[in-house]
Order: C-alpha cells, then sequence, then structure tokens
C-alpha cells in the first residue's frame, strides 16, 4: 500500500512468476555468466580458477580434436536434419491421403520416437553388429560380404543418421497436423483448374507448410548439435579413429574425464554462440521463404 | 466409361499408396521386433548367422535372469528393481513439480499484466536457444557447493522452478480460454490464486496432462544429468543402469540386454496406447504454434 504504483494485478504477476524468475537465474543466467568467466581461466573442480585471457580460445584454435569433433557434430546435423525433413514430411503427405487404417500406419511410424535412448543405443548397435547384425543377414545374401557397420571409419556416423532418421515419427505428427490445417477450399480451386497432384504438393502444400517447418528445423538444429547420449554409449571414445567423437562428447570428457573445467567451459560457450548464429541465420534465411497466412 | 477407368484408376492409386505404407511399416517396426524377437532367444540362437526370426525355444524366463543380472554386487536385491524404483521415484517429483511450477508461472504470462512482462517472454524463449553443454560445468559446481552431488536432488529440484519450454506451451493453451471467466470471478471477490485455481486449472487439465507426459518422458529417458550426478549404483536411474549393464564387467549377454531394454522400453509404449491422444496433440501443438 505504501506503493500506490504497484497495482494488485503487477504484484500477483510478480509473485506467479517467480518461481521462473530464481530458476532462471540460479539455473541458467548465474551458470552461463560463470561458464563465461570461466572460460578464461584454468582450474578444476577442486581448485579455484586462475585467469589465463584467451590462452583456451586461442588452444581451442590449434585443437585438431574440437575441429574433428565440431566437424562430427556438423556432418551429423547436416545430413540428419535435411533426411530427417524430408522423410518426415513424406510420411505425413502418404497419411494425408486419407487412406483406410490411417491411425494404425501412423502408430507404426511414431512408435520407434518413443524408445529411449539408452535401449535406442543397445538395440541399433545390435541390428548393425556386424557379425550377426540383422541388417547384415539382407545385405550378405546380396553383395556377398557383411560390412562392418560399427568399426568402419566412413559407415560408423552414419549408423547414427540411420538412427535419427528412424525416430522421425515425432516430426512426421507434427506435420501431419500442419497438413490437416490446409484449407480443403485451395484444393478445391486447384481441381477446378485440373492441377495434377504433385503441383498442388508444391503450391499449396509445402507453402502453407513452411512455417512449421522452420520452426522444427530450427529446434532441429538447436538440438542435434547437442546430441550427446548416442554417440557416447555407442563408440566409447569416437571410435573408429574418432570418427563419431561429437562436440558434445568433447566438452564432457574434457570437463569430467580430464578435469579441464575452464578448457571445457570455453567450448561450451563457442557451442551456445554457434547454436544462436545459426538460428538467427536459420530465421533470416527463411523468412524470405515461408509463406505467412496474412492476418 | 470415362468414369468407370477414372474409378480403376484411383483403386490402383489407393492400392500403391497402401503397398507403399506397409514397406515403410515394416522398415519403421522391424527393428523394435528384433528386439523382442532376441529377448526371448537362448544365447547361441540370439548370435546365430543368418539370424533365427522365431525364438525357438521361447526364452520368456530371460526377463528374470534380466531383472536379477548382476545382483550379487547388491547384496542380492534385483538392480533393475532398484533402478526402475529410483526412476519411478525421480518421474514422480519431476513430473509434479514440472506441472506445478510451469502452470503457476504460465498463468502469470498469458492472464496477468504487470510492467516488462513482455520483454520477459520474449528472453524466455530465447533460453530455449542455451544448449546444456555450456551450463553443466557451471552447474556441477553449484550442486557440489550444496552438497547435491550423488543424491536426486540436481535431478528434479531444477524441475520445481519451470522452463521456457512448458511456460510456453502452456501460456498459448491458458490464453484460449475466455478472460470474462476470469472477470466475473473477480466479480465474485475471487483472488488471483483463487481464479488459478477455480476456474483456469480446472480447464487447462488436457495442458497439464501433456506437460506431465512429456516432462515424464524427458526423466524416463535422460541419460547426461544421471550420468553426471549419480555415483552410487543404488542411486542409478534405468537409463544409466542399462548403460551400465551393457557396459561393466564384460557386459551381460545379447539376448538379456535385450530383454533389459524391451523392459525399459514397455512402460512407454504402454502408455502411449493409454495416452495416444494426450500423445499426437501435444507433439502437434508444441510444433504447430512457433
Amino acid at each position: 500500500m505504501s506503493k500506490p504504483k504497484l497495482t494488485s494485478q503487477t504484484r500477483a504477476g510478480l509473485l506467479f512468476a517467480a518461481p521462473w524468475f530464481i530458476g532462471f537465474s540460479v539455473f541458467l543466467f548465474f551458470p552461463l555468466v560463470k561458464a563465461f568467466y570461466n572460460s578464461f581461466t584454468e582450474y578444476t573442480i577442486l581448485t579455484p580458477p586462475v585467469w589465463i585471457g584467451l590462452e583456451n580460445y586461442s588452444d581451442l584454435m590449434k585443437d585438431e580434436l574440437f575441429w574433428k569433433s565440431l566437424g562430427n557434430s556438423f556432418y551429423y546435423a547436416l545430413l540428419a536434419i535435411p533426411i530427417g525433413t524430408v522423410v518426415a514430411i513424406s510420411l505425413a503427405l502418404l497419411l494425408n491421403q486419407k487412406v483406410k487404417g490411417q491411425a494404425f500406419y501412423r502408430t507404426f511410424f511414431f512408435l520407434p520416437s518413443l524408445v529411449p535412448v539408452v535401449p535406442l543405443a543397445i538395440l541399433w548397435l545390435w541390428i548393425f553388429n556386424g557379425e550377426s547384425g540383422i541388417l547384415n543377414a539382407f545385405i550378405e545374401p546380396v553383395f556377398g560380404f557383411k560390412p562392418n557397420w560399427l568399426g568402419d571409419v566412413t559407415l560408423a556416423k552414419n549408423v547414427l543418421i540411420v538412427m535419427s532418421t528412424w525416430g522421425v515419427g515425432n516430426a512426421m505428427v507434427i506435420y501431419l497436423a500442419g497438413l490437416q490445417q490446409v484449407p480443403v477450399a485451395l484444393y478445391e480451386a486447384a481441381d477446378l483448374d485440373g492441377a495434377p497432384a504433385y503441383l498442388k504438393t508444391w503450391k499449396i502444400t509445402l507453402p502453407l507448410l513452411s512455417p512449421v517447418i522452420m520452426f522444427n528445423v530450427v529446434m532441429s538444429i538447436i538440438g542435434s548439435l547437442q546430441v550427446f547420449a548416442q554417440p557416447y554409449i555407442m563408440f566409447p571414445g569416437g571410435a573408429p579413429e574418432r570418427s563419431t567423437y561429437f562436440f558434445s562428447v568433447y566438452i564432457y570428457d574434457t570437463a569430467f574425464r580430464d578435469n579441464r573445467m575452464g578448457y571445457a567451459s570455453a567450448m561450451g560457450w563457442i557451442m551456445f554462440i554457434l547454436i544462436l548464429a545459426l538460428t538467427l541465420f536459420a530465421v533470416k534465411f527463411m523468412d524470405k521463404r515461408v509463406h505467412y497466412e496474412s492476418s | 466409361m470415362a468414369k468407370k477407368s477414372l474409378k480403376h484408376q484411383n483403386i490402383a492409386n489407393v492400392a500403391v499408396v497402401h503397398i507403399v505404407l506397409a514397406v515403410l511399416s515394416a522398415l519403421f517396426l522391424i527393428p523394435l521386433l528384433w528386439m523382442i524377437s532376441t529377448s526371448f532367444k537362448t544365447e547361441t540362437q540370439a548370435g546365430a548367422f543368418p539370424p533365427v526370426w522365431i525364438p525357438d525355444p521361447f526364452h520368456a524366463d530371460n526377463y528374470k535372469t534380466a531383472w536379477e543380472y548382476g545382483k550379487e554386487q547388491l547384496n542380492g536385491q534385483a538392480p533393475m528393481l532398484i533402478y526402475a524404483r529410483n526412476s519411478i521415484l525421480l518421474a514422480i517429483l519431476t513430473v509434479t513439480g514440472t506441472v506445478v511450477s510451469n502452470a503457476i508461472v504460465a498463468y502469470s504470462f498469458a492472464r496477468l499484466k504487470w510492467p516488462g512482462r513482455d520483454l520477459a517472454f520474449a528472453i524466455t524463449l530465447a533460453t530455449m536457444m542455451v544448449p546444456f553443454p555450456v551450463l553443466m560445468v557451471p552447474l556441477f559446481g553449484l550442486f557440489k557447493d550444496f552438497g547435491w552431488v550423488g543424491t536426486f536432488r540436481p535431478l528434479w529440484i531444477p524441475a520445481w522452478f519451470a522452463g521456457a519450454f512448458n511456460i510456453f506451451l502452456l501460456r498459448q493453451f491458458f490464453r484460449t480460454i475466455p478472460f470474462e471467466l476470469s472477470e466475473a470471478a473477480k466479480i465474485d471477490g475471487c483472488s488471483e490464486w483463487g481464479i488459478f485455481q477455480q476456474v483456469i486449472l480446472p480447464l487447462a487439465k488436457p495442458a497439464l496432462a501433456v506437460v506431465a507426459l512429456f516432462s515424464f518422458m524427458a526423466t524416463w529417458n535422460d541419460f547426461l544429468a544421471p550420468l553426471l550426478y549419480l555415483q552410487d549404483q543404488k542411486a542409478y536411474t534405468l537409463a544409466i543402469g542399462l548403460q551400465s549393464f551393457r557396459s561393466q564387467a564384460g557386459g551381460a549377454p545379447i539376448h538379456l540386454q535385450m530383454a533389459a531394454s524391451t523392459m525399459m522400453v514397455a512402460p512407454i509404449i504402454i502408455l502411449f496406447f493409454f495416452a495416444q491422444k494426450q500423445f499426437i496433440q501435444g507433439i502437434a501443438t508444441s510444433g504447430l504454434k512457433g
């Protein structure tokens, strides 16, 4: 009452938002700033940070493993995101044909995306097993040999992309919902003009779906650069020859195996800046191509 | 005549779509069926090449063996039982905290006016871009200072302080509830807390169910955070328990790995069949409202 400006709604608003103000400050903002400061220091979990200026960053520029792991993560993102998006949209388009049994097919495509990451990794290690994996049961009769999927430098990282594509069910459900929001009247108008199906897809469906595609691609960029559990579980140390050593795994190993917290913080901040830049770039780049309904 | 050939063409089209869908379904389902099939095999049959599709003999007791595998290290207690108990306990604590805290905070962003609200919301959305790896080192230090490392606390206490994604999801829903309802309640002398509890929450049940479902899935699946904070095997969740099952002490044989994996997947699949509508609608809204 002493501050008449503070309306009861303002007071209630701030009180209701208080848990998040605390959560944001303690679990997000403070660690983020601390990581920034620590990225200019050298320390272990037991010793206090010692200021070393830009040394971590200049060391990183010369660190082969840093570039290698960053390259692996980008390779994964650059293949998994486009492939996943195309597969998810294709499945959604197929299901949107109003075929009988749509609900069953949708369930079949969706189920794999429910598998938690640890069983997922264990299962795919077994499928791609070079000796008695089920995949080679199909490959061997046709090609006469059994590829060593998990032990081959060029093949191993693609195993992770196949796994990620198997889990597109989530995105498919989103695209299917997006397709169902496209006004039927537009298709009817196109039918009157005798437009073939592919043209309707290209000229009506995809433009109207583009905001949804953009949102999901942005979320995928943020997610795929952080991928940790799959490579960590399946390919210890990024075997073979670091070909599956991902950026997140390198950060984890640097911090919690090598106990180089400052160096790991510098890498963490580089990841943050990369995600920030890529997201802004994706939004800018796609904004021109995205069709927004005029309101 | 023309009409008839068009009809034939349609039938052909439908047939092609069905064949394509059936083949694709097989591709998506075979890995899961392969996991279940292997889980019922003997060790020799699991490793046979070319593979045996249908287990013969059918070894259902693999599940009991997997459940108890490694119990010598835990004074005879079944490790999977301990992991499952931990995962369920954590899920209860996290889901409750996530639903309660995000509902309260989302109410503020959706239904109350205060200076700086829209800016605060924009910042909230931007936090979705902050990757966990940049936070994990300082957070570990923080939780170590709190004396929480080795306990469940770093895994569930943060859930009680809301998070961007769920605030966003619930805010979208809360805004669709007619404001006249709040006004009417206010005239009846309801406080904001009263409106939140008696008007908004009952109407928001579907959205709250989605948040609960997603946070359950996230807790059940989480690997990195339990890996960071849990050290004692007795505190392991299913996710890291399963990982240790595979990697430690030579590792369990493959048919038992598959049985244990199936046991971790099964609750989620069962949950899906019970809450299919919430799953599908929740995922759709989370991806559409961008």
